[in-house]
């Protein structure tokens, strides 16, 4: 099968949209391992009950905007609650140990979704339906405005991160946790700030990606594996990295699939990881490997 | 330490061997499967438990191995007639060690957290693959398959029912655990200890800390792959399901349920688990795992050491 420009075109702008929403999904998980050492294996699932949120709310409401609010709000609230009671006690303990603890959560939390909303999915409206002629095609303008507003909430970290008074606070605490404590920052509640920022951002990109996909209990599954190996590509607990990799793979998987099922193409983004482990271990997209 | 732990320790387990043997004697059909399917999943976790336990390393990836070993049973029980029982465990074992040998080869170049994203990810590139592959492994419909007889080729033969299978099942466990036990007592389980508890040190008191990570994680495939091998004889067929990782993740559960590095626990973790489910089936159906993941992840919590954790130095006597 002969290969268009358009083809590559229309898939080059396909990665990219699908690469800025997993690195909305992909910079809650660095940024919570960078601060916390916790390996969160429950992200998937706060990012598909973002998206059952949305779905809620919607239906409630009937805007979409509200609804992106409301999930954001109220799964960072559920990460702060799920931070305080399970992962506080096990600060201190072997990093291990949160892996174990996280993917408790979710089994919880996916057999919860699945026996509050049912196996059938929903669907999220689109916002807004307007469409350009693209090739052949006629390309929804939300894709590219969901692309923008990654960009944007991830933007908006990167600056509290690095001009906000708490985002200080939190990169003190990355930086050294016992120092931190002792300039009086109040390094448990940092910790349960950025695991609620964590998890609103995953319930975010939930809400932005639900219209392109059905909404389904199992759904966060394969976003956690595929935040995970962005996480590992671009280096762990590194903002910056996780970005570039997220959409590194991304298009990568979507030339693949111009050749291979999607189902198949997944197996690029595998084979990626094991390259990066290969050859280097810390991360593509660090400057110095340690 | 003292002489008397050996023979408190043996004494248990000629107790606790003798009850599974006539088990299937006194309990009811559904009992009896049951308790074939715990020693099964038992063998999966206590493969896993050597590098969990005494290596130091959560693998998310046994269902890998356990998968190969299934999908392994099965092509040599539907390629070669008549099926036979011990070319099944061969290709089933040679599988696993295939996939084991690639696996420890990239893995345990990465420590930790990492290590187990790298399993992770390598279950699931074979889930993928043998989701995918249709044509020889019947995607995700699977294979199904006859189950051979029990016998030595000339010398006997007798077909396989549940007692039987049962006794065949124990045997291969209770044979599994002596050797996993004796490996874990020996020098090289001793290095795999001294990984677990301090990395750095072992290598630099001279031991080529990778070489060992990679015989441990073989050697835990292949127990892995035999469990697989197992299962298949007992359900007559091999599904994509068994790969994916949640697989995995429930081996981990067993592990942390019954207490990591004792061997014997992550078989009572998998009772547990198991037990558990048949329970909360009666009241949640197929949400289960709702309260069975709640249990789990207070466990992680509040009782690190597991069921049988504070049994872990008597056992390892």
């Amino acid at each position: 099968m002969p290969i268009l420009l358009d083809q590559i075109v229309i898939q080059t702008i396909n990665g990219i949209v699908t690469g800025m929403i997993l690195a909305l999904v992909a910079s809650g998980l660095t940024l919570i391992f960078g601060i916390m050492d916790v390996v969160n294996f429950a992200h998937g699932e706060l990012f598909m009950l973002g998206a059952y949120v949305g779905v809620i709310t919607i239906v409630a409401t009937g805007s979409f905007w509200l609804a992106l609010l409301v999930a954001t709000l109220l799964i960072a609230l559920l990460g702060a609650i799920i931070q305080v009671t399970t992962l506080r006690p096990l600060l201190g303990r072997d990093p291990l140990t949160t892996i174990l603890a996280t993917f408790g959560l979710s089994l919880v939390l996916q057999n919860y979704a699945l026996w509050q909303f049912g196996p059938v999915a929903r669907k999220i409206q689109e916002p807004f339906t307007g469409h350009f002629s693209l090739f052949y095609l006629d390309y929804p303008w939300y894709r590219l405005v969901i692309a923008g507003l990654s960009a944007a909430i991830i933007g908006a970290l990167w600056l509290f991160l690095k001009f906000g008074t708490y985002g200080i606070w939190i990169r003190a605490t990355t930086q050294d946790r016992v120092m931190a404590s002792a300039m009086g920052i109040p390094v448990p509640w940092v910790h349960t700030a950025v695991f609620a920022i964590g998890a609103g951002m995953a319930a975010a990109s939930g809400v932005l990606f639900g219209p392109l996909v059905g909404v389904n209990h199992a759904m966060g599954l394969d976003w956690v594996l595929k935040a995970f190996i962005v996480v590992v590509v671009g280096g762990m607990g590194n903002l910056g990295g996780s970005i570039a990799a997220a959409i590194f793979v991304s298009l990568l998987e979507a030339y693949a699939s111009l050749w291979v099922s999607p189902a198949q193409a997944v197996i690029v983004s595998f084979v990626v990881l094991i390259l990066t482990l290969l050859f280097r271990p810390t991360g593509l997209f660090v400057p110095t490997p340690k | 330490m003292s002489r008397r732990a050996p023979v408190a320790f043996w004494t248990g387990f000629g107790i606790v061997l003798a009850l599974l043997i006539v088990a299937p004697l006194l309990l009811p059909e559904f009992w009896q499967r049951f308790v074939t399917e715990i020693l099964i999943w038992g063998l999966l976790a206590m493969s896993s438990d050597i590098l969990i336990g005494y290596t130091g390393m959560i693998s998310f990836g046994h269902s890998a191995f356990f998968g190969l070993g299934m999908y392994g049973a099965a092509a040599a029980l539907l390629s070669v007639r008549p099926p036979s029982l011990w070319l099944a465990l061969a290709y089933g074992l040679v599988a696993a060690a295939v996939v084991a040998i690639f696996v420890a080869y990239f893995s345990t170049r990465l420590r930790d957290i990492y290590f187990s994203i790298t399993t992770l990810v390598f279950s699931q590139i074979f889930y993928v693959i043998i989701f995918t592959w249709t044509e020889v492994t019947g995607g995700e419909n699977g294979l199904t398959f006859s189950r051979p007889a029990l016998g030595i080729p000339g010398v006997f033969s007798v077909p396989f029912d549940s007692n039987t299978l049962h006794w065949f099942v124990l045997a291969v466990v209770t044979v599994s655990y002596l050797l996993l036990r004796r490996i874990t007592q020996s020098p090289f389980g001793m290095v795999l200890q001294s990984i677990r508890e301090n990395e750095p040190r072992t290598r630099a008191v001279g031991y080529a800390v990778e070489r060992y990570k990679i015989v441990a994680v073989m050697l835990s495939g292949v127990f892995a792959g035999l469990a697989g091998v197992l299962y298949a004889l007992q359900n007559r067929f091999a599904a994509p399901d068994f790969v994916f990782f949640v697989v995995s993740g429930e081996v981990v559960i067993f592990n942390v349920m019954g207490g990591v590095g004792t061997l014997v626990g992550p078989i009572v973790g998998a009772a547990f688990f198991l037990l558990l489910r048949e329970g909360f089936s009666r009241f949640f159906t197929e949400f289960y795992l709702i309260p069975v993941g709640i249990i789990f992840t207070a466990m992680v919590i509040f009782m690190p050491q597991g069921l049988l954790g504070f049994l872990r130095r008597r056992l390892n006597q």
